[in-house]
């Protein structure tokens, strides 16, 4: 079984503050990150790995730098590691990305594609079902969990709002993972020891062949217009009181406002 | 592309088991006020099997013209019929916005749409305004985990497309006497290509706790810190009666303490009850932006400085396991009002 994961290196936004001075983001010293819903799709191939066997290739569209990421799924047990990198994919939106992930999808073997199912950075999930729409594959989002019957049929549990969904679906598919689903195992000693020696293959916008009408920011539909920081909202009273008062005023302040 | 083919706006009707949901209402509502302000129509699209009942609310909350499109394999949402049918809709009536709840259902078809129609799509917004020259939508939502807000536009394709977070637009006062048009649509369907199949939809607890819409919200963060802290908020919540639910920020959902689904902030749900009690949360932006909508909010901790204290209408500094024993017994003496 050919497993491909598509993964994407992400600040990591928990870490982020703002400058409250600017009102502009502080991002020195934010340290990039694996995606952990990426993360989570990973482990989920390195599990299916385990226990039928698998090839598992992760790809990243990205600047050069995401190669340290690329080299943390080798020391987790990725078997091949492909960094998309190329000028003309600047600027893409979520569809152009899609469209450039989907056209080196084509170049390669797959049975089971896995996307996390959001990046926290953007927090769109919207790329893997652009993909699987552009390899004309079925797809199943929010997935927890995966059963493989050891042949082509897997049978996935969905996360839903009311509970989950059992499904089906024989491959090849795309699956788009929750971190909460699969928790990521340490990368080995071995695999750290080696991840620097093995070779990560560079694929530029020419090597996958797709139209350039699709691709960068020519090929979004989608383009920020403006962005900004919110605004703070006015602060209201603060009171350092005992505890009797502090209760006596909640709810005099609730009885006030006829919330109560 | 010539832009002036595609007029009015769509609203995917979300409906589950035949039970319209809420946030299909507030699409109405917002949708309403955006296409009076560039003179167009709100148009429903109610996708599913024995639903044609349900049109007639959508009528009543702001619906111009419901389509209804009944089928037996719309029966249980599966993206490939759902994607048939609404394409094939979208391709007939050329809306020149839709609007999706950024549901999981929601957030599952709109951009395998977006990538069969070859639009743009903008996710999980906060904020719809409409430019009235151009009609350009102007989908504001926010990005690095809450930090930044980005407005989005589509200028080039049509229909542009947005999902919109539930809870954050207000749905229009039902209106028994509204009128509209009720027309049905049968798509062609390509069920060969449907290639997932639906074993068994499961509700666990977590569907029976709905904190968007409860109009109190006792929420526990860091500060609240055990099962022993959460039990004081649940006997606080059942003070106040009906109305109130207990919600957390993701720290507690992190521990274990509490389900995700109710989970406020960035991560989790957007709420704007009439009162958000936060207690021992210090109000990091990620939780910020799922209840800074709330009426009144009145924030409990100890430290003086926390981010909380920025948002919250009344801050108490102090220690919310002495504060909350005493507003428990001060609710149980007063009847709530209904």
């Amino acid at each position: 079984m050919n497993i491909v994961v598509c993964i994407k290196q992400v600040p990591d936004t928990t870490e982020i503050k703002i400058n409250p001075a600017t009102g502009t983001l502080i991002r020195d010293g934010v340290p990039s990150i694996m995606n952990p819903d990426d993360k989570g799709g990973l482990e989920l191939a390195l599990t299916l790995k385990d226990a039928f066997g698998a090839h598992v290739t992760v790809i990243t569209m990205g600047p050069p730098q995401a190669d340290s990421m690329l080299r943390e799924a080798f020391a987790m047990g990725a078997d091949r590691a492909i960094l998309l990198t190329d000028r003309a994919f600047a600027g893409a939106d979520t569809l152009a990305t899609s469209h450039a992930l989907a056209a080196a999808l084509k170049k390669l073997p797959f049975d089971l594609i896995i996307a996390g199912r959001q990046a926290i950075d953007g927090d769109t999930a919207q790329v893997g079902p652009q993909i699987a729409e552009l390899l004309d594959l079925p797809q199943i989002t929010y997935v927890v969990d995966v059963q493989f019957d050891g042949k082509k049929t897997l049978t996935v549990k969905k996360e839903t709002e009311e509970g989950y969904q059992l499904l089906s679906v024989d491959m090849p598919c795309l699956f788009t993972a929750l971190a909460s689903g699969y928790a990521a195992r340490y990368m080995s000693v071995n695999g750290i020891v080696t991840a620097y020696d093995r070779q990560v293959e560079i694929l530029t916008a020419a090597d996958i062949q797709a139209d350039p009408a699709t691709l960068g920011l020519k090929g979004s539909p989608t383009r920020v217009k403006k962005s900004f920081t919110k605004g703070a909202k006015e602060a209201g009273e603060l009171f350092e009181v005992d505890a009797e008062t502090a209760a006596d005023l909640i709810f005099s302040k609730l009885q006030e406002k006829f919330i109560i | 592309m010539d832009k002036s083919f595609y007029k009015n706006i769509l609203v995917f009707a979300e409906q589950r088991e035949g039970i319209i949901q809420p946030v299909a209402l507030e699409l109405l509502g917002k949708a309403s006020e955006l296409a009076a302000l560039v003179h167009e129509k709100v148009i429903a699209l109610l996708v599913g099997y024995n639903i044609a009942s349900q049109a007639q609310l959508l009528i009543e909350y702001g619906a111009d013209e419901v389509i209804v499109v009944d089928d037996i394999c719309l029966k249980d949402y599966l993206t490939e019929p759902y994607t048939q049918a609404v394409s094939q809709a979208l391709d007939t009536v050329k809306p020149g916005a839709v609007l999706f709840g950024a549901t999981t259902i929601g957030r599952d078809l709109a951009p395998r749409l977006s990538a069969r129609l070859k639009t743009g799509l903008t996710a999980d917004c906060t904020g719809l305004e409409i430019d009235t020259e151009t009609n350009n939508l102007l989908m504001t939502r926010p990005a690095f985990g809450g930090n930044l807000m980005a407005t989005i536009i589509c200028d080039e394709h049509r229909p542009q497309m947005s999902t919109v977070r539930p809870g954050v637009m207000r749905r229009a006062p039902r209106d028994a006497s509204r009128k509209g048009t009720i027309t049905p649509f049968a798509p062609q369907f390509n069920l060969s290509k449907s290639r997932v199949r639906l074993i068994e939809t499961v509700r666990d607890d977590k569907g029976k706790i709905d904190i968007t819409e409860a109009k109190i919200l006792i929420s526990g963060g860091r500060g609240i810190g055990t099962t022993d802290g959460f039990t004081k908020l649940y006997a606080l919540a059942e003070a106040m009666g009906s109305k109130a639910e207990v919600s957390s920020s993701r720290a507690m959902v992190d521990a274990g303490l509490i389900d995700h689904a109710r989970q406020v902030g960035q991560t989790g749900k957007t709420v704007r009850p009439d009162l958000y009690l936060a207690c021992g949360i210090s109000g990091a932006i990620q939780h910020l932006a799922g209840m800074e909508e709330a009426d009144f909010i009145v924030a409990i901790n100890k430290d003086k400085f926390a981010p909380i204290f920025q948002v919250a209408d009344v801050g108490i500094v102090g220690d919310v396991h002495r504060i909350l024993p005493l507003l428990i017994e001060k609710f149980k003496a007063h009847a709530v009002k209904p």
